[in-house]
């Protein structure tokens, strides 16, 4: 029996690229009265079930995540494999 | 000469340029379903503005893979006319045939409104019928307008004349007040190096009679046909 496989894809912009959501965040958390925080960088993750028996999985997802997931000029992604 | 109008789920500018195109400017026209891989012999693609699946993901980042796109790519390499409108901009910088990228507009809002774009490079397809430094009214309507790219591609842009269209005041002077999204430097359209791709966030089928409001747009799509009279009287030669 094959059991089936987690992958957590985390995009977020590149460094520099300018985050209106986060800033706006920020804005917001400054409001409330939390002034500790300097900065907030938004982003997004993705859940990926895999097969348990899915060959070459690694290549599979970073191809996934560049043709996909991220848009690679504005960008960058990162994987967390869950068991 | 026929244009050739991809409708994806969610476009809703597609009647737009289908009129613009059959009714203003008395050509033929044919919608392409995104499913299909024919392009029926088009002249010139269009892919309109609107919502495709959504924006989910990213504006144009699920469009990019739909069937029709494979087509439209091997058409615009092949030297055929393609043009980007709003999500259709979205969609080309998606699948690679425009630089760069469209992130969310800077202030985070849906904008809805005309603006003033200024003639950048008057000696291509797409504007050949404006003149140099001319200011066009045209309206927008996007929530993720704001042209990013690397600091040394957009001088590589800038440089080649590939910045067609600027956000500029009524007189013509690129201010920050101008600019709707926060696109770099301005920018509100561009050509691909070959010069047969355009992308723009405004909407020139939006402006083609007075009664709408604006008829300047015209200019993008008669700029598009007399190129085209050009290619083709050559080729009959």
């Amino acid at each position: 029996m094959n059991s089936s496989r987690k992958a957590i894809v985390y995009v977020r912009l590149k460094d520099g690229v300018l985050d209106p959501q986060g800033v706006t965040i920020h804005k917001a958390l400054t409001q409330m009265g939390y002034e500790d925080f300097l900065s907030v960088r938004s982003g997004r993750f993705f859940e990926l079930e895999i097969k348990g028996d899915a060959s070459n999985i690694d290549r599979k997802i970073d191809e996934v995540c560049s043709k996909l997931l991220a848009n690679p000029v504005i960008e960058k992604y990162s994987v967390e494999k869950v068991k | 000469m026929k244009f050739g109008v991809v409708t994806f789920p969610g476009s809703n500018c597609d009647y737009d340029a289908y009129t613009a195109a059959k009714h203003v400017l008395q050509e033929e026209v044919e919608f392409l379903w995104h499913k299909s891989e024919d392009l029926l012999g088009s002249d010139v693609v269009i892919l309109p503005g609107g919502f495709s699946y959504g924006d989910y993901l990213r504006a144009g980042a699920i469009a990019r893979f739909s069937p029709i796109i494979g087509q439209v790519i091997q058409f615009a390499r092949s030297g055929g006319i393609v043009v980007g409108i709003c999500n259709g901009f979205q969609v080309l910088t998606e699948c690679g045939l425009l630089p760069g990228a469209l992130m969310r507009n800077s202030h985070l809002r849906f904008s809805c409104k005309y603006v003033y774009l200024r003639v950048e490079n008057n000696t291509t397809r797409f504007t050949q019928a404006c003149e140099k430094g001319e200011v066009l009214k045209i309206p927008i309507a996007h929530g993720e307008g704001n042209y990013y790219h690397f600091d040394d591609e957009i001088r590589i842009l800038e440089d080649k004349g590939q910045v067609l269209f600027r956000y500029v005041d009524r007189q013509g002077n690129v201010t920050p007040e101008a600019n709707p999204n926060g696109s770099l430097n301005n920018i509100a359209g561009i050509i691909n190096e070959e010069g047969n791709v355009l992308g723009m966030m405004p909407h020139p089928e939006r402006a083609v009679e007075e009664v709408l409001g604006s008829a300047d747009g015209l200019k993008v799509f008669e700029s598009i046909r007399a190129s085209l009279a050009t290619l083709t009287a050559v080729g009959e030669n």
